[in-house]
């Protein structure tokens, strides 16, 4: 199954780090793009809370253009793989239609971060890619 | 002032000098004989920022066998702390994410080997940051220092499936660290936590419960003062100073905590850490389980 193209382009950059190192701090980068929103931007509400997730993880979305535009709250700052996956999929999936969001698979984050996560980071990063496409079914819902 | 800030050598511990505090790192930061081990769950964070001149150890790369199920042996240990440059006078300073359990987890790796100038700092990596101490992306590299060891030597501090067996059968005393619910077997994975395999659930039979994080103060991830260790292990698992102890969890790293706060802090001599744990136990054949 073909990944979005925009998801896809983030992946095929990755897979260019030639060492772990180079491509954690190619990952950590990405984290430092994220930007945490107010409560006022997205409510902390725990249906909104990705479960299993330890870094204090929520999701929210907003109509944009054919799809949906990701917003993504990581309250504990030790979580950098939550922000840096946070910020990837907001610039691979903001506006992409429901179908296109529907095609990641969860276990993408084993291709992005590598496959030596321990089961609890897995757990987490998956439910937030869970919550993404849940978030994405909402505009055919509405 | 609560007890658990009470300073570590007013903490009544057997063996108070393989613990250190936030502030004897900040100022033994610059030592070249002290070396800072990161070790985390989280493979991202060290990279993100360490304490500076810390070098990171990676639980899954750095202390496993890449084929074997098994810890490294001699030679990649040497490698392992040459590349690190750790020598002989080296003193290692564990610390990490999840309340050092993965700092833990090295500790007692490090400790097969008969490393012993290691030591673990109070409260993790948590409590630094949230102290407002000084992070650093940069990666030190250190000068490769000439040491020998001798073989990794499993026969006092680690059990293996034979060895419990052996336990069971002169009823000797075994502590579950896991979760009530694991230890019940109402669930096989740690509460949020994907089942990783386990085909039944429970405990091994005539294990107590006593969830690793009671060593702990919830407040600031401290180990809790001796006489509070003692009771606790005491009340809740019938364990005294002069036992015969197994620990396990699931694969061997919330365990490493208890057998650091027994053996180390507690000072119980004979404690050994089942690595193999609820991931091998609740999958072997023709062992009995207790619910």
């Amino acid at each position: 199954m073909s990944l979005p193209g925009p998801l896809q382009e983030i992946l095929d950059d990755l897979k260019l780090f030639p060492s772990r190192a180079e491509r954690i701090d190619a990952l950590i980068g990405w984290g430092d793009e994220f930007v945490n929103p107010g409560a006022d931007q997205l409510p902390r509400d725990e249906f909104r809370k990705v479960p299993g997730c330890e870094s204090e993880v929520f999701v929210m979305s907003e109509a944009d253009g054919e799809g949906r535009r990701y917003l993504f709250a990581v309250d504990n700052p030790q979580g950098i793989s939550a922000m840096a996956l946070a910020r990837i999929l907001q610039v691979g999936l903001n506006g992409l239609p429901d179908a296109e969001v529907q095609k990641v698979p969860d276990d993408i984050i084993f291709e992005i971060f590598g496959n030596e996560l321990s089961m609890g980071k897995s757990l987490g990063l998956t439910g937030m890619v869970r919550m993404t496409k849940i978030e994405s079914a909402k505009r055919n819902s509405v | 002032m609560t007890q658990t800030s009470l300073p570590i050598e007013a903490r009544g511990y057997a063996n108070p000098s393989v613990l250190v505090s936030t502030d004897w790192v900040a100022e033994n930061l610059n030592r070249e004989d002290v070396r800072l081990v990161e070790s985390n769950e989280d493979p991202l964070l060290y990279s993100a920022g360490h304490i500076p001149g810390a070098v990171e150890v990676d639980w899954t790369r750095d202390l496993n066998d890449p084929l074997t199920r098994d810890y490294l042996n001699r030679e990649q240990f040497i490698e392992l702390l040459s590349r690190n440059g750790i020598g002989p006078d080296t003193t290692v300073v564990f610390y990490g994410d999840k309340n050092n359990w993965w700092a833990a987890y090295a500790f007692w790796v490090f400790n097969l080997f008969g490393f012993k100038n290691a030591k673990i700092m109070d409260g993790g990596r948590l409590k630094w940051v949230k102290e407002g101490r000084e992070l650093s992306r940069d990666v030190p590299n250190y000068f490769a220092k000439p040491m020998s060891f001798p073989d990794r030597d499993d026969s006092t501090d680690r059990a293996f499936r034979d060895d419990v067996l052996r336990h069971l059968d002169k009823a000797g005393k075994l502590i579950d660290v896991r979760s009530p619910e694991e230890y019940a077997g109402t669930r096989l994975h740690m509460p949020d936590y994907p089942n990783e395999g386990a085909l039944r659930g429970g405990h091994i039979p005539g294990a107590k419960n006593v969830p690793w994080a009671r060593a702990i103060s919830p407040e600031d991830g401290t180990f809790l003062p001796a006489t509070e260790l003692k009771s606790l292990y005491e009340l809740q698992a019938d364990i005294q100073a002069s036992d015969d102890v197994v620990v396990y969890c699931r694969i061997g790293e919330r365990s490493s905590h208890t057998w650091f706060a027994l053996k180390h802090l507690l000072g119980f001599p004979e404690v050994r850490n089942y690595d193999g744990s609820w991931t091998e136990w609740g999958n072997l054949v023709g062992v009995p389980i207790e619910r």
